[in-house]
């Protein structure tokens, strides 16, 4: 029969020994080996337990309850040893990981959208949410839709105002050609389509001419209303509401001026008001005048020969350049710049694929 | 058309000023190009008083001056011969800015002696060309004012003509237009014939054949005799001068001046030096014409000419010859007053490239009922100028008849012009510029004036009315709007914007391009047929129009790189033409990728573009426009101009979407580019357009409640097997169960054995109605298996 004490004499020198070892163990693995040793199965502290079996009955309970609360101190320190330890090595592991956050991102290109589609957007979105539709045609043309049905009398100085690009001539002696202007398109769609119309009209168009200020393809949008009561109020009213928009410049003066097309008749050409101070170009009320569009009132002969009754139906048209609008609105300097294809060029004037312009957001941001 | 202030006033009466007038005219559609006005430039000029003008103690030729400039007497050294004392002159000071060399003037030094001032020459103040000494002022000239204000100077505008406005060729027609507006009055022109001393002894035919009578409707004039040809008055020379044109003699000059003036073209002959009388006939084959220009024309036949019994003398409508032109020693002269067909002048004109003033007027058509008065007026001032007896007439032809009355009713000028205008005042334009009015029950007879041709419809008349009350009367109305604001777009228009802005989310920046590019290079993308050459391409590298949107994007890539930007990621949405008939193109959008794909960076090695970037721009540009990007076939064809082992198409069965690829090496060769290039071609018109749907509500989502199973399957296939048919037999191995398959590992090599390759798949089964057993899992394993083998003979790797 063990003597009580005889058992409970080493506990108190084994925990102070252990806990000893728990507090200078400078590792998980080393702490490992000690609770293997204190507690494991051989452990010496499961050893005293162990000789429990062999302690009187009477006696068994107070001893069961030291050699308990010797097994919890040192369990109990070990535990706490541990989270210190997993703490440290975390931080050491985190101090290691530890890289310089100023190298380069991945980064993800982004495109551009050109500034002629961008412009086109934006001309949509204004024409659009006054009705317009969008309308397009073929860039070859014949005679018959790009000249002869817009009034255009064979011969006639007016038609050589357009340098025209001309396929080869073919057997019967016609020949077809690259559209001067997005005015076949009205053409095609008045002989498409029963008024009331409201289209506009954006697209390539194409002049034999190549200098500081032309290149032979250019963009143009033009519009058309044909209606029965539609008159030159109206045309006013559209174009002002669509410079004030588009330039996003609430108080550019607009000036209509009688001018000459074969298609329109009255005429007018519209220049808007601008400063030229300090050799800066800024749009609104100032000394000068930038023209940037011609319209008027459809010709009753282009009418006719669009099958529609011009005592029945009136209506108005216009026309005006893509690049030259963005030019004026985002100070590109050269035209002939827009079909270089150079990338510096692209990326500084295109327009991230995000700004889409919309009359809520604002066209530009 | 320039002119000058005072000549405008010759036939306006008017007290507007300068500023006024040049208003009015832009606003009238006489668009004003210019306005310059030369006392703008003349502020600082004094008038000055030359006291002594003794000889200049180093140099024989210069002056040394006196001169008083009012409030203080200036020391002068000058050079110009007519330098004397007593003289009024114009005086510019130190700091006054010379016009002709724009030049401050400085304090002088010359030859030890100080200049304290200059005196001008017509030259320097750029009044004139006169450079032989200085200005010397009418004796009794006020000293030390401003030169501004003892002399008047004649601002000199440029106004725009538009094609319709032929009448405003001429000074006349300008002041008209002015006094229909309010702008002063229209001065009268009376004409008064000048009786004849004899006949012509210059005689005059018209030989046009029938068909051809309108080359040449009417012919007038006159032979004058005994003529003096010196030089013109100063007022008619200074007004030719600041039109930019040269002074010649007396009788040329007054040629320009009708020109000019009353928009009346007129030649003279000199009558010594024709042979027999005057044809008109159209130039026989072999006929030549030295021309007033200096230089000899070859002419053919339909072109009009004025000849004599030895041949053509001048082109009729377009320019006179040198032999038969008046000279300083000429004294009788025969002046021809016609009328030409502006159809023929403007052919001729073409054909020979002569632009003369009178060509552009006889193209666009002048007054016929004013031949025998500009024929009188003319030799009125003939008779003035030159001197001399002027003949009878001789009149051939006659004047084409009157134009149609136009039918015109008031209303219309509201109804068009959105703008009231009381119907007496309708009227009053109408006739003040030329009209005459007759009321016919509720509407008018109105015959326009004969030097308005352009008025030939009512429209034309609602113009002229809204035109002189001005368009600025006219009130602005906004558009009626539609109730509800729909799309505008169509759904192609839609996909093409959703194409554009999703390449360039890809990464590719967008470009516009020529739609012409070299033939020879047409040629290696299927294009550079002979009827889309262009007959006038503005450079013979921009000839052809365009098969293919790629070889423009390809150069540009290259001017890129020769810009040091290797890395090139773009593309075009744009046209490419298969035929020469209207329609017969197509909405294409094209990208190309050059350089590398993955640039130098510390995280990621260098990766050079390759087909997969183009295949995966083709698929995001399908995918943007709401096509079908999963659910496409790709098939490994492409047309030539890709690396045939390296491209390929993608499908939606028969229609070909897209075709993608690495660039034939042979055409990067030709263009002289750096490979590799890789890009993609979408027809946007051959993309499904979204249906129609009566909601805009999605479809329901169906989320399965069971979690979805993975298995990986390794098979060895022939190295000719491609990998979507492997991926599409496991998908359909069991279409109730398998969601997804995955490729994830691609193999060629010694493990596998020649001519195999090894492809790893990752097959997901999404259950969902229960957890499947392992065995059915195991089932449907066996199933992929089986179907894999099947289609492809691929076997499991062991």
């Amino acid at each position: 029969m063990a003597d009580l004490e005889e058992i409970l004499k080493d506990v108190e020198p084994l925990v102070a020994q252990s806990l000893q070892a728990v507090s200078n163990a400078a590792g998980l693995d080393e702490l490992d080996r000690i609770r293997v040793a204190a507690l494991g199965k051989k452990g010496s502290i499961s050893a005293l337990m162990a000789q429990l079996g062999s302690v009187p009955a009477d006696l068994r309970k107070e001893a069961g309850a030291r050699l308990n609360t010797a097994k919890v101190a040192v369990s109990e320190a070990i535990e706490a040893r541990k989270t210190a330890l997993e703490e440290a090595r975390l931080d050491e592991r985190l101090a290691r990981e530890r890289v310089d956050v100023t190298l380069p991102a991945r980064a993800a290109d982004i495109g551009r959208i050109h500034p002629v589609s961008q412009t086109i957007d934006e001309v949509v979105a204004i024409f659009g949410q006054m009705g317009f539709a969008v309308a397009e045609g073929p860039d070859i043309e014949d005679d018959f839709h790009n000249f002869t049905a817009l009034n255009f009398p064979p011969e006639h100085p007016a038609r050589m105002m357009h340098d025209t690009f001309f396929l080869p001539e073919k057997a019967d002696g016609t020949r077809h050609l690259l559209r001067t202007h997005t005015s076949p398109v009205q053409v095609r769609t008045m002989l498409k389509q029963k008024p009331p119309i409201r289209v506009i009209i954006p697209g390539r168009t194409y002049r034999c001419d190549s200098d500081m200020t032309h290149t032979p393809m250019f963009h143009q949008v033009e519009g058309l209303v044909i209606d029965k009561t539609t008159h030159m109020g109206h045309l006013k009213g559209c174009l002002i509401e669509f410079v004030k928009t588009y330039f996003e410049v609430d108080d550019v003066p607009v000036r209509f001026r009688p001018s000459f097309f074969p298609f329109t008749e009255p005429s007018a050409e519209v220049d808007i008001g601008c400063s030229r101070a300090g050799g800066e170009l800024k749009i609104g009320a100032g000394a000068d005048w930038l023209e940037i569009l011609g319209c008027g009132m459809v010709h009753p002969n282009v009418l006719r020969n669009c099958g529609i009754d011009p005592d029945e139906y009136q209506g108005f048209a216009f026309g005006m350049g893509l690049e030259r609008i963005a030019m004026l609105k985002y100070g590109i300097p050269d035209l002939r710049t827009f079909f270089d294809s150079d990338l510096r060029w692209l990326k500084h004037y295109g327009f991230v694929p995000l700004d889409v312009p919309t009359l809520s957001g604002g066209l530009t941001r | 058309m320039k002119f000058t202030l005072s000549w405008l006033k010759r036939h306006l009466d008017t007290t507007a000023g300068i500023e006024e007038i040049s208003r009015r005219l832009t606003m009238l559609g006489l668009e004003v190009e210019s306005l310059e006005d030369p006392a703008s430039r003349l502020g600082g000029f004094l008038t000055g008083h030359v006291l002594e003008a003794g000889k200049h103690p180093n140099a024989d030729r210069l002056h040394l001056c006196k001169v008083s400039i009012g409030r203080e007497v200036l020391q002068v050294v000058c050079g110009a011969p007519n330098a004397r004392a007593g003289l009024k002159v114009v005086v510019a000071t130190p700091g006054v800015v010379i016009p002709a060399t724009g030049e401050a003037l400085k304090k002088g030094n010359v030859r030890g002696v100080e200049s304290q001032a200059m005196m001008c020459s017509w030259r320097e103040l750029m009044l004139g060309e006169d450079h032989s000494g200085i200005i010397e002022l009418p004796a009794d000239t006020p000293v030390g004012e401003p030169l501004t204000k003892v002399m008047s100077f004649d601002p000199v505008i440029d106004v725009a003509i538009t094609p319709n406005r032929a009448d405003c060729l001429g000074v006349r027609g300008i002041a008209r237009d002015l006094a229909a507006a309010g702008v002063g009055k229209l001065k009268p022109l009376p004409v008064e014939p000048v009786k004849g001393v004899e006949p012509s002894p210059v005689g005059v035919s018209l030989s046009l054949p029938p068909d051809g009578a309108s080359a040449c409707p009417l012919f007038v004039g006159r032979t004058i005799r005994g003529v003096r040809n010196g030089e013109s008055p100063v007022w008619l020379k200074s007004w030719l001068t600041s039109v930019g044109l040269r002074p010649i003699s007396a009788l040329v000059d007054i040629t320009n001046y009708f020109t000019l003036d009353l928009d009346r073209p007129l030649h003279v002959f000199d009558v010594a030096k024709l042979k027999g009388d005057l044809e008109v006939r159209f130039a026989r084959p072999g006929e030549s014409l030295a021309a007033l220009n200096g230089k000899t024309y070859a002419l053919d036949d339909g072109m009009t000419v004025i000849a004599d019994s030895a041949g053509p003398l001048a082109l009729g409508g377009v320019m006179g010859g040198e032999p038969s032109g008046v000279t300083p020693q000429t004294t009788d002269v025969f002046l021809e007053v016609a009328l030409f067909d502006p159809m023929r002048t403007a052919a001729t004109g073409r054909r020979l490239a002569i632009e003369s003033d009178a060509r552009y007027r006889f193209e666009r058509g002048i007054d016929p009922a004013f031949v025998m008065d500009g024929m009188e007026l003319a030799t009125r001032m003939i008779l003035e100028l030159c001197g001399g007896e002027a003949s009878q007439p001789v009149i051939t032809g006659d004047r084409p008849s009157d134009g149609r009355s136009i039918s015109f009713r008031p209303h219309r000028v509201e109804q068009l012009g959105g703008v009231p205008v009381d119907e007496s005042r309708m009227l009053s334009v109408l006739e003040s510029l030329g009209c005459k009015v007759a009321r016919t029950g509720d509407s008018y007879a109105v015959l326009p004036p004969s030097w308005r041709a352009d008025l030939t419809g009512e429209h034309d008349l609602v113009e002229e009315i809204i035109r002189i009350v001005g368009y600025d009367s006219i009130p602005v109305v906004s558009m009626p709007r539609p109730g509800v604001v729909r799309p505008v777009l169509t759904a192609g228009q839609r996909q093409a914007g959703w194409v554009r802005r999703g390449l360039a989310a890809q990464g590719l920046v967008e470009t516009v391009t020529w739609s012409f590019q070299p033939g020879a290079v047409a040629e290696m993308f299927g294009g550079g047929r002979a009827d889309l050459r262009l007959a006038n391409p503005i450079a013979s590298d921009l000839d052809s129009l365009r098969p293919s949107v790629l070889p423009n994007l390809i150069l540009a890539a290259g001017r890129n790189a020769d810009r040091g930007l290797k890395d090139v990621a773009l593309f075009e949405v744009g046209p490419q033409f298969h035929g020469d008939q209207p329609g017969e193109q197509r909405l294409v959008a094209g990208g190309v990728r050059a350089g590398r794909a993955v640039g130098r960076h510390w995280a990621q090695p260098v990766r050079p573009v390759d087909l997969f970037d183009a295949k995966a721009d083709a698929l995001a540009a399908i995918a943007a426009a709401g096509g079908p990007a999963d659910g496409v076939q790709v098939v490994a064809e492409a047309p030539a101009w890709y690396h045939p082992g390296r491209s390929g198409s993608l499908r939606l069965g028969q229609k070909v979407l897209a075709v993608f690829g690495e660039m034939h090496p042979k055409v990067l060769a030709r263009l002289d580019i750096k490979g590799p290039v890789v890009g993609f071609e979408l027809y946007l018109d051959a993309l499904p357009q979204p249906k129609v749907r009566a909601t805009r509500a999605k479809p329901l989502l169906k989320v399965s409640p069971f979690q979805a199973i993975e298995r990986d399957f390794a098979f060895i296939v022939d190295h000719d097997v491609s990998a979507e048919a492997v991926m599409r037999a496991a998908k359909g191995a069991d279409k109730a169960l398998i969601s997804d398959v995955l490729l994830f590992d691609h193999y060629e090599g010694p493990h596998v054995g020649e001519g195999k390759k090894s492809l790893a798949i990752q097959v997901t089964l999404q259950p969902t109605e229960r957890t499947p057993t392992d065995a059915e899992i195991e089932a449907v394993a066996a199933k992929v298996v089986a179907a894999v083998g099947k289609v492809t003979g691929g076997v499991l790797r062991g």
